[in-house]
């Protein structure tokens, strides 16, 4: 470790608060880096198109009835959060978080012109571009790009999973897949590919060959970096069996133990119900739902909800009318769920979608996804979100 | 330059130009001259068998099933849902052995310049269709035209049903436009952004109003759906249609200098010298759009072999992928595998991530797709296990909603494909030795630690793995 590193991490280094201990200050003294280094993003793509009107169901507009005769969630089934929406059934475990005031509901989240195929709109979210722009880095790889102070480390950004999205990649920083660091440790300590490394200054240059050295290098020192900090630590608490819960449990493992990673990235997928939705979607809200209270908990006893800031997307909505199939097909507006331990307006954030003034069937945006990065980026992550969307987008208020 | 130094350079050549070369091969043409080299991969090249997997009857039958069940009012009954269903699961099957058939044909062609010339245009017109059949036809017109005239190649792309459906022109109508395809026509397909306005968009989609496919996946003109009237474009004022548009973009040398820039992207080195993309770009542009012309002056200009181009491009997954099996005479038992690679090393071919195409260069490389790559040779080679799974294409989402277990399920399996090692080796001289054979397999120079770390070992094959386990190994 450098001593300018060092000194970072001691939390001594802000001019004026030499000497005092960190516990004793308000938090509004403390410099902004100090506090910064420990705020923690997590990010939960649900990939398919999540149908948001029957997660945060619209129960008290009768055209939400009119429009789903067959796949409508009936008003006493619904968990009520306020006279006009509640949540499906399925997500009962969220209850509790929600009463505690740990999560945010944005209602009609989009952009300008929405595009319906998955992969591009995808691409759209992950990149943070215009609907007919076509960007090659995604929005939190630009972050590491932006040369912020947390960010020059390849573990900066983690994602739990055997592949980097594109939402990690940014021109000359990437963040770093992995689904389990005992193997990704174990592979970079096999003596073929010590052997390679070892010593090796020589092709640290500017050209393609000093890019694939330079990787392998923070790839082992990741690795060590990753195993070695959060190998003691175990967890106390209870998550459920599934592969999206295990993922949350990884990432709570990592943030527990100190890591000082900024930004991590999860997925869950299978959300394209185009036949017999309720069914295949109930099961998978249960699962998101019963992961995240685990997770959210988990955070809490371990004192890190204060923390963290997890938000959970989807690349579009669906359609308000059912097809005939009793599932929905590609639609464009969508919920976007904030959960944290310091949320500046908790619960519904904003109006609940207007079912009446549909653009040819489908929900019109009031936020744009960008100023929800935007907030986070200014707010969160202490970089000028217009470094990294290319343009400023203005904050909300639910941080 | 003396034929005896021919070896580096024919072997970069035919990396570039192809998937590499055999050593009987490379021993040979080492004694030609780059120009006669270059003649022969040409001649090889004029084979240019269209990929016949999917038939057209066939096709066409289930496109016309699809357009009734389309045009049916209310609720489908059982029966026609199932025929949805079948159509759909019998159109992602085709499509999985479609990208099989693609891959498999470069890895055993003998016209390696004809496939990779068809892989660049792949990425230049990048486009998906969940149509096995139009993905076949695009595929086929970038294969024909690869090598041929550019601005035929253009209009047959712009023609095709699955261009046509990727970018809305379907949806382009007399009176109400849709400019996607136009945009992209201008920014992405020819001339680059900067060099056109907004008006000229809008003006030029009026003009390919009406280019659009019929229910048996023809291209046709309709003529009602065109709009006849006086169009702005470029400056340039008249009752233009789609092939005048296209005809007005090329008149543009900047089409040309977009073009080679591209090429020289792909074929030489990712970091761009102006000068010798203008040199290609004039010859490009005089040749009027030859494909083939500005091919042949890249391969035989000097600096096409400078030092600073030689074993420092970062091979694209399917370089990789193909280059290894064909170096190794691979056969795939389970050919699915071929998909799983491709989508763990993020190019899973037909289906590009953006009408932008794949980004290339140091995009392919992270710290997990690295390792991946590091590890890929002794798996294949060895029948190694597979541990890794790549994420789901979003396009698949709705098959796993469909069959969504609340657990998933470590998923366990083997390469299962086996190298003709007896066949490899067989094609090197006795006495072959360890550092020979890196030279031979690398392109960037031996280095020291390379040197050290392989000149005391003993057999060629495990020689071989760990070669081709190397970082250098990633760059041709």
């Amino acid at each position: 470790m450098n001593r300018r590193n060092f000194l970072r991490n001691t939390g001594f280094v802000a001019a004026g608060s030499l000497f005092v201990p960190a516990f004793m200050k308000p938090l509004e003294a403390m410099a902004l880096d100090e506090l910064s280094l420990y705020k923690n993003l997590v990010v939960v793509q649900l990939s398919g198109g999540n149908d948001g009107l029957n997660t945060i169901v619209p129960f008290g507009n009768d055209i939400y009835y009119q429009k789903r005769k067959g796949i409508s969630i009936k008003p006493e089934d619904v968990l009520k959060l306020n006279d006009m929406q509640g949540f499906n059934p399925n997500m009962a475990a969220l209850r509790e978080i929600y009463d505690q005031g740990w999560m945010t509901i944005i209602n009609d989240v989009g952009y300008p012109n929405p595009d319906r195929s998955h992969f591009r709109s995808m691409d759209i979210w992950q990149t943070g571009s215009d609907s007919n722009q076509f960007l090659s880095t995604g929005w939190i790889g630009r972050y590491l790009d932006s040369n912020c102070q947390t960010c020059q480390y390849p573990y900066t950004a983690i994602e739990v999973d055997d592949s980097l999205s594109l939402a990690l990649k940014g021109q000359s920083k990437k963040g770093i897949a992995l689904k389990d660091p005992a193997a990704l440790y174990r592979n970079t300590n096999d003596p073929f590919f010590k052997a390679m490394i070892q010593n090796d200054k020589e092709h640290l240059d500017e050209d393609n060959l000093g890019y694939l050295y330079k990787t392998m290098i923070e790839t082992s020192s990741s690795a060590s970096y990753i195993q070695n900090t959060s190998k003691i630590y175990q967890s106390k608490s209870e998550y459920p069996a599934s592969g999206f819960a295990n993922q949350l449990k990884t990432v709570s493992k990592f943030i527990s133990s100190g890591l000082k990673t900024r930004v991590y990235y999860v997925s869950l997928s299978g959300f394209d119900t185009h036949v017999n939705q309720n069914q295949q979607q109930g099961n998978l809200l249960k699962q998101y739902s019963e992961g995240m209270a685990a997770f959210i908990k988990d955070l809490k006893t371990n004192n890190k909800l204060e923390d963290t800031l997890v938000i959970t997307f989807s690349e579009f909505g669906r359609r308000v009318e059912q097809n005939a199939s009793n599932g929905t097909d590609h639609g464009t507006a969508n919920n976007m769920f904030v959960f944290g331990g310091r949320l500046k307006k908790q619960g519904i954030y904003n109006a609940a979608p207007n079912l009446s003034d549909l653009d040819t069937g489908d929900l019109k945006y009031q936020l744009d996804f960008r100023q929800v990065y935007g907030t986070i980026l200014d707010k969160w992550l202490d970089v000028n979100n217009a470094e990294i969307l290319n343009k400023k987008f203005n904050t909300l208020d639910f941080i | 330059m003396i034929a005896k130094d021919n070896f580096y350079n024919v072997k970069h050549l035919y990396n570039r130009a192809g998937f590499g070369i055999s050593y009987p091969d490379l021993e040979k043409l080492s004694h030609k001259s780059i120009d006669k080299v270059v003649e022969g991969l040409f001649k090889q090249a004029k084979r240019d068998d269209d990929i016949m997997l999917i038939d057209t009857a066939a096709s066409r039958n289930q496109l016309l099933m699809q357009a009734g069940l389309y045009a049916k009012k209310g609720e489908l009954s059982e029966e026609d849902k199932k025929l949805r269903q079948e159509i759909v699961r019998a159109q992602n099957e085709k499509s999985r052995d479609l990208n099989i058939a693609w891959v498999n044909k470069m890895i055993n062609t003998d016209a390696p310049l004809r496939e990779k010339m068809t892989l660049f245009w792949h990425g230049h017109f990048a486009c998906r269709s969940n149509n096995p059949f139009f993905a076949q036809q695009l595929n086929n017109i970038q294969r024909e035209n690869g090598l041929g005239s550019f601005k035929t190649l253009l209009v047959e792309v712009s023609k095709s049903p699955a261009m046509l459906q990727y970018l809305n022109n379907q949806q382009n109508r007399k009176g109400k436009p849709n400019e996607n395809f136009a945009r992209e026509l201008m920014e992405l397909f020819t001339i680059g952004r900067g060099n056109y306005t907004e008006q000229d968009i809008k003006e030029s989609a009026r003009s390919f109003t009406g280019w659009a496919y019929d229910k048996e996946g023809s291209f046709v003109f309709r003529k009602n759906l065109h709009d006849d009237g006086t169009k702005t474009f470029f400056g340039k004022t008249g009752n233009f249609d789609g092939e005048s548009i296209i005809d007005i973009i090329l008149e543009n040398p900047k089409t040309a200098n977009f073009i080679s820039r591209k090429v020289y992207k792909f074929f030489v080195n990712e970091t761009i010298n102006e000068a010798h993309v203008k040199e290609l770009a004039d010859h490009f542009y005089k040749s009027r759009y030859d494909i083939s012309a500005l091919m042949k002056k890249m391969f035989t200009s000097d600096w096409f072999y400078d030092p600073q181009n030689l074993g420092n491009k970062i091979k694209s997954p399917a370089e990789f992928i193909v280059g290894l099996s064909r170096e190794f005479y691979v056969t795939y038992n389970k050919p699915q595998v071929l998909i799983q690679l491709q989508s763990s090393l993020g190019q899973y071919l037909f289906n590009p991530p953006n009408v932008a195409g794949w980004p290339g260069g140091q995009s392919w490389i992270d710290s997990s797709s690295l390792m991946l790559r590091m590890r890929i040779p002794s798996l294949v080679l060895n029948d190694g296990e597979i541990d890794f799974s790549g994420k789901a294409d979003p396009e698949d989402e709705a098959i796993i909603a469909l069959n969504r277990s609340t657990k998933q399920k470590a998923v366990k399996s083997f390469v299962n494909a086996t190298a003709d090692w007896p066949k490899f080796l067989g094609t090197f001289p006795k006495d072959f030795t360890p550092l020979a054979l890196a030279q031979f397999l690398l392109q960037p120079k031996l280095n020291d630690k390379i040197t050290k770390l392989i000149s005391n070992n003993k057999g060629l094959k495990s020689t071989t793995i760990e070669i081709t386990s190397m970082p250098e190994y990633q760059l041709c």
